[in-house]
C-alpha cells in the first residue's frame, strides 16, 4: 500500500489502466476540536481506567497513557482536545461519574 | 494490563462526520479488529463525506469510492483482481442501509448467491442519512423521516434483512452494536478468518436523523439490545441461528423510543403496537435459535 505521505497522484498510463486518483493526504489537519460547544474533563481522582470512554469515543480522541496507580499498571484515559468534537459519549457513558462536561468559552 | 480490544487504531483523526455519529464508532471499531490489511469499497451513503474529500482520507487503508448500488459487485471484482496479484487481503464493502436493504439489494444477493469472498458491512442507521433523512425500507415503524412525516409517518415494518441473507446460505452472518464493542470486535476477527461472503449488520445510531442528543448514542445502540429492539445474533451457513445475549428482563421498548424526536408523536396506542411488533419479532428468533 502506498503511503500517504506520498505526494503524487498517480494516473496510471503505463498500465493502461483507466486514471485512477489515490487520497495519500490524511484528514489531520481538520482539528474538529474547533466544532467542540462543550468540553469533556476528567477528573482522575475519580477515574477507575475501565477504559470505557476510551471505546466509546467515536473520534479515536482519547488516548491511553500507560501510569502506575498503587503498583499496578494501568491505561490511563487522556482526551485530545484537537480532535475531541464534544459529543459528550463518554461523559454519559463514565461508569464513576469521573467525566464532567463544561461550556466550552467563546 | 492486557486490553481486549487492540490499541492501533487504524482510523485516523479529523474525520467529517456529526459529533457523536454511530456509524464513525462502527467504523472505529471495526478497523482495529481487521487490521490494516484491509481494502475497504464503499458505496454512496454519509461514509463518502465522513471520509474526507480527495486528495485526503481518514481510514489508513485503501478506501474506493463506487455508485450506490454496486457496493458487493465493486467489492467482488476488487477482490477477483487483488487475488490474481497473489494477495491475502480482506476485502469490506462497507455500505448504509440504504446501499444494503434497497438499492444494492440485487448486486448484493448476486455476491451472496456466488459466495464472494468478502466481508459485507452493512451500517444500519436506519434511514438515507446522507441526502437529508429519507426513509428506507429499514426504517422502523412508525418513524419520522422527511419523508414518512408525523401525519403520515412510516406504516411498514423494517425489512428482514437478516432472514434475507440467511436465506443465501452464507457462512456467516452477524448482528453487532457500537454499544458491545468487545462482541463486535470477536464477531469482526471471526469473519476475518471465514472465507466466502461473511454479512454483519452493525446498529449505529444517528443523532441528527433520529433528533436526539449526541451524547445518547452508545446509550440507544444499548436500550436497543436490552429493549430486544435489535438482538445481538451469530447465523451459521444460514441454519444454525445462535443469541449472542439473552435477554431475560428486557427493558421497556418506550425507553428506548422516548428520547428519539423521530419517535416523539407516537400515542401510547402506537408505542404499544410497536412494543408488539417487537415481541413477536423476539418469538419468531427465538424458534429459529431452538432449533
Ligand atoms: C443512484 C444514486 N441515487 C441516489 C444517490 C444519492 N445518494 C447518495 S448517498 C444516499 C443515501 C444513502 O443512504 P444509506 O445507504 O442509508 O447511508 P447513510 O447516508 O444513511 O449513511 C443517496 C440517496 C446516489 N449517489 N446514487
Ligand atoms: S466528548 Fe465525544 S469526541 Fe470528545 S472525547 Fe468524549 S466521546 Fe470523544
Ligand atoms: S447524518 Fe448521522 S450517520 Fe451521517 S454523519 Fe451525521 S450522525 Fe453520522
Ligand atoms: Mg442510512
Amino acid at each position: 500500500m502506498a503511503k500517504k505521505s506520498d505526494k503524487k497522484i498517480i494516473f496510471n498510463k503505463e498500465k493502461k489502466m483507466p486514471p485512477f486518483a489515490i487520497s495519500f493526504y490524511s484528514m489531520e489537519y481538520n482539528k474538529t476540536g474547533g466544532w467542540r460547544n462543550f468540553r469533556p474533563v476528567i477528573d482522575y481522582d475519580k477515574c477507575s481506567c475501565c477504559l470505557i470512554c476510551w471505546k466509546s469515543c467515536p473520534e479515536a480522541a482519547i488516548k491511553l497513557k500507560k501510569t502506575k496507580v498503587k503498583g499496578k499498571e494501568k491505561f490511563k484515559p487522556v482526551i485530545d482536545y484537537e480532535y475531541c468534537k464534544g459529543c459528550g459519549i463518554c461523559w454519559e457513558e463514565c461508569p464513576t461519574e469521573a467525566i464532567d462536561i463544561e461550556e466550552e468559552a467563546e | 494490563m492486557k486490553l481486549k480490544i487492540p490499541e492501533e487504531e487504524i482510523m485516523g483523526h479529523g474525520n467529517l462526520a456529526c459529533q457523536g455519529c454511530g456509524a464513525t464508532l462502527a467504523m472505529r471499531l471495526a478497523l482495529k479488529a481487521l487490521g490494516s490489511n484491509t481494502v475497504i469499497v464503499l458505496p454512496a451513503c454519509c461514509w463518502s463525506v465522513i471520509d474526507g474529500p480527495f486528495p485526503h482520507s481518514v481510514v489508513n487503508v485503501p478506501l474506493f469510492h463506487t455508485a450506490f448500488a454496486a457496493g458487493p459487485s465493486t467489492a467482488s471484482g476488487v477482490k477477483a483482481a487483488l487475488e490474481i496479484q497473489g494477495k491475502d487481503t480482506n476485502v469490506v464493502a462497507w455500505a448504509g442501509d440504504g446501499g444494503t436493504y434497497d438499492i444494492g439489494l440485487g448486486t448484493l444477493s448476486g455476491a451472496a448467491e456466488r459466495n464472494d469472498d468478502m466481508i459485507y458491512v452493512c451500517y444500519d442507521n436506519e434511514a438515507y442519512m446522507n441526502t437529508g433523512i429519507q426513509r428506507s425500507s429499514s426504517t422502523p415503524l412508525k418513524a419520522w423521516t422527511t419523508t414518512t412525516p408525523v401525519e403520515n409517518p412510516k406504516e411498514s415494518h423494517k425489512k428482514d434483512i437478516i432472514s434475507i441473507m440467511a436465506a443465501h446460505r452464507i457462512p456467516y452472518l452477524a448482528t453487532a452494536s457500537v454499544a458491545y464493542p468487545e462482541d463486535m470486535i470477536e464477531k469482526f476477527k471471526k469473519a476475518k478468518d471465514i472465507r466466502g461472503m461473511r454479512f454483519i449488520l452493525v446498529f449505529s445510531p444517528c443523532p441528527t436523523g433520529w433528533k436526539y442528543a449526541p451524547q445518547l448514542t452508545v446509550k440507544l445502540a444499548r436500550l436497543a439490545v436490552q429493549s430486544r429492539v435489535f438482538p445481538l445474533i451469530e447465523i451459521e451457513n444460514g441454519i444454525k441461528w445462535k443469541l449472542n445475549k439473552e435477554i431475560t428482563h428486557p427493558s421497556p421498548v418506550s425507553e428506548y423510543l422516548k428520547p428519539q424526536g423521530r419517535f416523539k408523536h407516537l400515542s401510547d396506542e402506537d408505542i404499544a403496537e410497536v412494543e408488539q411488533s417487537v415481541e413477536a419479532d423476539w418469538n419468531r428468533l427465538l424458534e429459529k435459535t431452538k432449533k
